[in-house]
């Protein structure tokens, strides 16, 4: 083991993690919102909306991310059309393509994530609203969408750690997030150890980051469920 | 269309290979993770404890760490690692990793991280009791396991090994980087020289979703046939 290498490489690949966590919150973001945009089409009786949800989310479920980039990335500069129209600037660049195929990607599996929470509130409940009066978007942001969010959030969860995972892909477009730089030096250096323990750390630090992120969550959301405190020393 | 041919000017028969390739290191891989999945998943349920605190950190290890990064080390150091093995039994040549072994392996260890959690799911699930019941009538541990543990495991295990199929394919696209001819690789080389990427990336796309729609299939079907005498309500 090279120590001098790992400490040497710890700088470069900390650079690459600032590309990494914008990478990862912005898809995400853009991801979530998406997310619940198309797990609400699902839900509605726009057939021909809901048919095309169901073709996307099968089609990005069955093809790895990397196709998914790559037919963005390169795939899109092949059509003339594309390069005079006025979506070049943005397409030409790989940041934006990984950010747009990321995005594209977690919107299709947070959407059966949401969409499983959707379902999951039950009849009662809606009911229950309806009768003091509640409806439509009130009903929504009061009673439906807390309830399915924090049903959903465990498994969201997953995904988030998948998608800081994901963004190692960029990679192979030229960005220089953390693996990137990792496989330079471990291209230069023929040493791959070295690189990798520094990485991996690191990844494995922003997991740990994030799941506690959700957790977090999960716990200020879940407050009703939780016995009530009892304190054990005398007030009074 | 011609370039999709099988002749000499189209790309049809190489698709054709890759997608065997793809195959090829998928399986491979999957077997190797059960083998992994089943012996940590033992591992992480004994009274061992040293074993079960190492085995802790490969599941998440395994589970926490890109699937490409990982890939790059075993292709990058993969040759070393053997050559030091190999040193400690007294062997001094050169050995060469390739493309293929390093790729299979990585998928491998990634897999077999997510096949742990997926086996030890399926023993904690099943009920206490019937052990308890098997035991109580006199089963051997060896009885007890291919009469109990084995058919139910089976058939809970069985949705969670289904999409770790799926990410073990999934995951192959990604050994394209260490230059093995499989979908993605093919796709590459083949948009390079035709200048037609939108296509072969589409056609690379199409085949994916071939190969997951058709194991998808698959899996629904066992699942139909070890959960047949499951009664539902």
């Amino acid at each position: 083991m090279d120590f001098r290498l790992m400490i040497e490489s710890i700088l470069p690949i900390l650079g690459g993690a600032r590309l990494t966590i914008l990478l990862v919150t912005l898809s995400l973001a853009m991801g979530f919102v998406l997310a619940i945009i198309t797990a609400l089409i699902r839900r509605s009786r726009l057939t021909w909306l809901v048919r095309l949800v169901r073709v996307y989310v099968f089609a990005i479920r069955g093809t790895p991310l990397l196709v998914q980039i790559f037919l963005i990335y390169y795939g899109l500069g092949q059509f003339l059309w594309v390069r005079e129209s006025f979506l070049w600037p943005v397409l030409e660049k790989p940041f934006w393509c990984a950010i747009i195929a990321l995005t594209i990607n977690t919107t299709a599996y947070g959407s059966e994530i949401i969409r499983g929470g959707l379902e999951s509130v039950s009849w009662g409940e809606i009911e229950a609203a309806k009768s003091i009066g509640m409806s439509g978007f009130l009903l929504f942001r009061r009673i439906v969408f807390p309830i399915a969010i924090r049903q959903a959030l465990p498994a969201y969860g997953n995904e988030v750690i998948l998608m800081v995972k994901a963004t190692s892909l960029a990679s192979t477009i030229t960005i220089m997030e953390m693996t990137g730089v990792a496989n330079v030096i471990m291209a230069e250096s023929y040493r791959p150890l070295e690189a990798f323990i520094i990485a991996g750390s690191f990844y494995l630090l922003i997991n740990f980051i994030m799941t506690r992120i959700i957790q977090f969550t999960e716990w200020r959301l879940s407050g009703h469920l939780r016995p009530p405190e009892l304190s054990l020393v005398a007030t009074h | 269309m011609e370039l999709l041919g099988f002749g000499a000017n189209g790309w049809g028969d190489e698709m054709a290979r890759a997608t065997l390739m793809t195959l090829t290191v998928s399986v491979c891989a999957f077997v190797l993770a059960l083998v992994i999945g089943t012996l940590c998943a033992a591992g992480k349920l004994s009274r061992h404890k040293p074993l079960r605190i190492v085995l802790d950190i490969y599941t998440t290890l395994g589970r926490g760490i890109p699937e490409l990064l990982i890939i790059y080390l075993l292709f990058f150091g993969g040759s070393g690692a053997v050559m030091f093995l190999a040193r400690l039994f007294g062997y001094h040549g050169y050995i060469e990793i390739n493309a293929f072994t390093a790729g299979v392996v990585a998928i491998a260890l990634i897999n077999g991280a997510y096949q742990t959690e997926v086996f030890r799911g399926a023993v904690l699930a099943i009920p206490r009791g019937q052990i308890e019941a098997a035991l109580s009538i006199g089963m051997s541990d060896r009885l007890l396991f291919q009469r109990v543990l084995v058919p139910q495991v089976l058939r809970l295990a069985l949705p969670g090994l289904g999409n770790c199929w799926l990410s073990a394919l999934k995951e192959t696209a990604l050994v394209s980087v260490t230059g093995l001819v499989e979908i993605m690789r093919q796709a590459y080389v083949a948009s390079g020289s035709s200048q037609k990427p939108f296509i072969f990336y589409s056609v690379a796309a199409g085949l994916f979703l071939l190969l997951t729609s058709i194991s998808g299939f698959g899996f629904r079907r066992a699942e139909q046939w070890t959960g047949r005498g499951v009664r539902r309500a």
